[in-house]
C-alpha cells in the first residue's frame, strides 16, 4: 500500500476524537509491546494490541475501527497496568467502542428483529426498548 | 566627568548585516561622558584590541564600552585588552548586540535602533562602575574524593600521581565498589578484577592516599580552596593495626543469617566479615545488627580465636575534622528495586534475578564458584531469557524514563558468555531498542547474534508464569507480530540503574544540586562537565549518570586533572563582583542568611559610637570567597542594605533609565 500521507485528512477528526474521549498520548507509546506480550486475549485479536497504537499513530483510524481487536479487548486492563510510557490501551480501546456506539444513523438494530428479540423471556423488556433508541436513530 | 570610549563590533556580517553600526557608533557620541565612538569588523581579533588600546592612549579614556556579542564570550578578553591598556578591568561593560540583537530581528531599522538602545544602557552603566580588585585566598593542598569505586580510586590515583595528597572516604568496609562484583568487561572480556584489584592495591600503598573505610561524610563547611570535612568513622570493631587478615575471625563466626551484601543476597555472611576476599583494607567489620555477643553478651568467639588480639567489642564510632582544597564526588549508583514488577516474578521465583545476580553467578568467586547453575535447584539451565529495560525508559511510577546506557552492552556480554561456556544454551533476549554506541560496541553485540546465536526479539516480555519448574516467558516479536511463549529455565532481568539513595543527603552536605532523578548535576553539559556550581566540587562517574566503566575512568580523570589544576595554585583569585553590606543600613534581620544558597552570609556584631555612647548591633557579614554573585541577597535585603559589586542598584536603575529614554 502506498501512503502519500500518514495521518489521511478524512480520518484526522476520529482520530481527534478517540483521543479526546481516551485521554491519552498515543505519542508516548514506543512500541515496545509489553501490551501484547501480556495481553490474555490476543487469540481472538486480528491486530496485535501494541499494533492498534501504531495504527492510530500512522491515522489508520479505520482499520482500527474494523477491526476485531476492539472488541475482543476484555477491558481487563493488564496493558495498562504494565505499560512502562503510561500509555493506557485499554482506555483507547474504549473509546474507539464508543465512538462506534456514539455514530448516528448506523441502525444496527432494525424494527422487524425487535419481536424476535422480545421472544428471549430472560431479555429485559427494558434493555431492548433502551437499544432500540440507542442503535435506530 | 569620565571619559567614555564605544567600540562597535561588526562581528563580520553577524551583527552588521541586521545593525547599522556606523549609526549605531555616531549616535552614541551624543551621550554624555563619550569622548571617542568607532566601529570596527572584529573587536575580538588582535587589531581590534590593539585598535582599543591606541584610543586610550589616544583620547586619554578611563571606561570603555564594547558592543559585540554576548559578554559570556569576549568579557573576558576585553577586560585583559583593558588591563593592558592602563585600564581597571571592571571598568568595561560589554552591550550585547548579538545573541539579544542581530540574531533574533530581522528588521535593520529595528534592530539598528535596540542596538543604539542596548548600547546606551551599558554607557549609563560604565559611568558608575567603579574600579574593584579581586582578593586572594588560600589552598589546602589535599583533596577529597568521596567514593571508592573505580571512579573514586582513578581520580585519588591521579591526583595522589600529581603529588598531592588524597583521602579517599568509603561508606562499605572495603574498597572497589560495583566494578569488583562484575564478572568480565566489556567489549572486550577481560576479568574485572583482574585490572581493579591492583589499582585497589595501588590506591591502598600509595603515600599520599589515605582510606577511610566504613566512613561517611557527616558535615562538610568552607569553601573552595578551605574545606571543613567532618568524617564519621563507623565503629569496626577490629583494630585496623592489630588485625592481620588471617580470615579465622570470619570463617567461624557462629552468626549466618546476614544476607551478603556482595553476592548480592545470593549467599550468607556472618556477623563478622570482609566484603570479599580481595578487600582492600583486608579487615573485617563486625555487623553490630548480627553479631550475637553485641545483641546479648555471649558468644564472643572471634575474640577468643584472634591470636592479634584484634577485636574490640567497645570500639565507638568517631567524628573526625579534615581540610581539603578540592572534593570530588564519586558516589556511583544502585539498580532499583524491582518489588513493584509483579508480572516478571523477581520477588517469589529465586531464578529470576537481576543483572548483577547474574555477573555474581556467573563469576569464578562467586557462590557457585563460577558454575552457571539456576539459584533454586543448583541445575544447569537450558534456556534463559534475557528482559531489557526493565525500568528503564519507563515514565510511571515504578521506573526511571531515562535509558541506563549499560544494560544493552551487559546483556550481550552476559550471553556471550553463557554461550561461550555453554554452547548448547539457548539464549533470548528481549530488547525494545538495542543502543551500543561507543568504541567496538555494536561490533561486540552484533557479534553475539552473528557468531554466537543468541536470539534477539524486538519486543517485550509481559509476563513470567512459574509452570513445573519451568518459567513461562510470555513475549512478542512486534516486527513479525508473532505472540511469543518460551519456557525458560532461568529469566535475568536488566534492572533500570539509579542514584543512590543517599545522594540527596550529601547534595545538602555539599550544597550541590541534583537533577529530577537525583543524579549530581554538572555546571554545564557540555562545557563543564565534571564541574559543579559550587566552585572546587567536582563529579566523576555514575553518581552525575549512568555511565560504562571506560567513560567512568575518562571523567575520573578528568575530574582529577581539575582537581589538581586547582590544588596547583598557590592563591585563588576570587570574583571581586560579591554583595556587600552597608552596615549602617543594615537592620540585622538576617533574611539574607536563610536565602543565600552558597551560605555565604553570616552576622557579625560591630560597635556603633553614636556620639561617645557606644551601643552594639547585629549585621550581615558576606564571605568574599563563598559569594558567588549571584544577587539573591540584594533582592531580599528589605532595608536595602546589601548591593552587589559590579551590579548596583544604582547601575540597574541607570541602565533601565536609558533603555527607557
Amino acid at each position: 500500500m502506498v501512503r502519500s500521507k500518514v495521518v489521511p485528512d478524512n480520518d484526522k477528526k476520529e482520530l481527534a476524537e478517540i483521543l479526546k474521549i481516551s485521554g491519552e498520548t498515543i505519542n508516548d507509546c514506543m512500541q515496545c509491546g509489553k501490551c501484547t506480550a501480556g495481553c490474555p486475549a490476543t487469540g481472538g485479536m486480528d491486530i496485535l494490541p501494541h499494533q492498534i497504537i501504531r495504527d492510530l499513530q500512522l491515522g489508520q483510524v479505520k482499520k482500527v475501527m474494523e477491526s476485531k481487536t476492539i472488541w475482543s479487548c476484555a477491558s481487563c486492563f493488564a496493558c495498562a497496568s504494565r505499560c512502562p510510557r503510561n500509555v493506557d490501551l485499554a482506555r483507547l480501546m474504549e473509546a474507539a467502542r464508543l465512538l462506534i456506539v456514539r455514530k448516528k444513523g448506523s441502525a444496527r438494530l432494525k424494527p422487524e428483529t425487535v419481536s424476535q428479540l422480545m421472544e428471549d423471556k430472560k431479555m429485559p423488556q427494558q434493555a431492548v426498548v433502551s437499544a432500540f433508541r440507542k442503535y435506530n436513530k | 566627568m569620565q571619559r567614555i570610549g564605544v567600540f562597535v563590533c561588526w562581528c563580520g556580517s553577524n551583527i552588521a548585516a541586521t545593525v547599522d553600526v556606523e549609526k549605531v557608533s555616531e549616535e552614541i557620541k551624543n551621550m554624555p561622558g563619550v569622548v571617542y565612538s568607532s566601529n570596527y569588523q572584529y573587536m575580538c581579533s588582535e587589531i581590534g584590541q590593539n585598535m582599543l588600546k591606541d584610543a586610550v592612549k589616544e583620547h586619554n579614556l578611563d571606561r570603555l564600552v564594547i558592543s559585540s556579542c554576548s559578554p559570556r564570550m569576549h568579557e573576558v578578553t576585553f577586560r585583559k585588552a583593558a588591563k593592558a591598556a592602563g585600564i581597571n578591568p571592571y571598568l568595561i561593560e560589554v552591550a550585547n548586540i548579538r545573541e539579544q540583537c542581530s540574531w533574533v530581528h530581522k528588521d535593520k531599522a529595528a534592530g539598528t535602533e535596540k542596538a543604539i538602545a542596548l548600547t546606551r544602557a551599558a554607557v549609563a552603566k560604565v559611568a558608575l562602575n567603579q574600579e574593584l580588585v579581586p582578593g586572594e585566598i588560600g589552598v589546602t593542598k589535599k583533596a577529597l574524593v568521596i567514593g571508592g569505586g573505580i571512579a573514586g580510586i582513578q581520580t585519588a590515583l591521579d591526583i595522589a600521581e600529581a603529588g598531592y595528597k588524597v583521602d579517599i572516604l568509603e561508606q562499605s568496609p572495603s574498597i572497589g565498589g560495583k566494578m569488583a562484583q562484575i564478572d568480565k568487561t566489556f567489549p572486550t572480556l577481560d576479568c574485572s578484577a583482574c585490572i581493579l584489584t591492583p589499582k585497589m592495591v595501588d590506591a591502598a600503598q600509595h603515600p599520599n592516599i589515605t582510606l577511610h573505610t566504613y566512613s561517611e561524610v557527616e558535615k562538610v563547611g568552607g569553601y573552595v580552596g578551605n574545606f571543613q570535612v567532618d568524617i564519621r568513622k563507623k565503629a569496626r570493631y577490629v583494630d585496623m593495626d592489630k588485625c592481620t587478615g588471617c580470615g579465622v575471625c570470619t570463617e567461624k563466626c557462629p552468626s549466618k543469617k546476614a544476607k551478603n551484601e556482595f553476592e548480592e543476597g545470593l549467599s550468607n555472611r556472618g556477623a563478622i566479615y570482609t566484603p570479599f576476599a580481595q578487600a582492600v583494607p583486608n579487615v573485617p567489620v563486625i555487623d553490630e545488627k548480627e553479631c550475637i555477643k553485641l545483641k546479648t553478651g555471649k558468644c564472643g568467639l572471634c575474640e577468643k580465636l584472634c591470636s592479634a588480639g584484634a577485636i574490640k567489642f567497645d570500639d565507638k564510632e568517631e567524628v573526625i575534622t579534615e581540610n581539603y582544597g578540592a572534593v570530588v564526588v564519586a558516589t556511583g549508583y544502585d539498580l532499583i528495586n524491582l518489588d513493584k514488577f509483579g508480572e516478571y516474578q523477581y520477588s517469589d521465583h529465586p531464578d529470576v534475578v537481576t543483572s548483577l545476580e547474574f555477573e555474581r553467578i556467573t563469576n569464578a568467586a562467586g557462590p557457585t564458584s563460577g558454575k552457571f547453575v539456576r539459584p533454586s535447584d543448583g541445575k544447569r539451565p537450558q534456556k534463559v531469557v534475557f528482559v531489557q529495560c526493565v525500568g528503564s525508559r519507563d515514565k510511571t511510577e515504578r521506573g526511571k524514563s531515562y535509558c541506563s546506557k549499560i544494560c544493552c552492552m551487559y546483556t550481550a556480554k552476559h550471553a556471550m558468555l553463557i554461550k561461550e561456556k555453554y554452547p548448547d544454551i539457548e539464549a533470548y533476549v528481549f530488547y525494545i531498542d538495542v543502543r551500543t554506541p561507543g568504541k567496538n560496541f555494536d561490533e561486540f553485540y552484533r557479534r553475539a547474534v552473528e557468531e554466537y546465536g543468541v536470539n534477539y526479539i524486538k519486543g517485550m516480555v509481559g509476563k513470567v508464569f512459574p509452570e513445573g519448574d519451568k518459567l513461562m516467558v510470555h513475549g512478542v516479536d512486534t516486527m513479525s507480530g508473532e505472540t511469543l511463549v518460551i519456557d525458560a529455565d532461568m529469566v535475568v532481568l536488566a534492572a533500570a540503574t539509579k542514584a543512590k539513595d543517599d545522594a540527596v543527603d550529601l547534595k545538602r552536605k555539599l550544597n550541590i544540586s541534583t537533577d529530577s532523578d537525583n543524579f549530581f548535576t554538572e555546571a554545564h553539559a557540555k562545557l563543564k562537565p565534571v564541574e559543579t556550581a559550587s566552585a572546587g566540587i567536582y563529579l566523576a562517574g555514575a553518581c552525575q549518570g549512568p555511565k560504562d566503566i571506560p567513560e567512568t575512568v575518562a571523567q575520573a580523570s578528568a575530574a582529577a586533572a581539575k582537581a589538581i589544576g586547582l590544588l596547583n595554585k598557590a592563591k585563588l583569585v576570587n570574583n571581586p563582583c560579591v554583595s556587600k553590606v552597608d552596615k549602617d543600613l543594615c537592620s540585622g534581620c538576617l533574611a539574607c542568611t536563610k536565602m543565600c544558597p552558597y551560605d555565604a552570609i553570616s552576622s557579625e556584631e560591630i560597635e556603633i559610637n553614636d556620639h561617645g555612647k557606644i551601643t552594639k548591633k547585629v549585621v550581615a557579614k558576606v564571605n568574599e570567597a563563598l559569594c558567588q554573585g549571584c544577587g539573591g541577597c540584594t533582592v531580599t535585603c528589605r532595608p536595602g542594605a546589601i548591593d552587589l559589586k559590579g551590579f548596583t542598584n544604582k547601575q540597574i536603575l541607570a541602565e533601565v533609565d536609558a533603555i527607557c529614554q
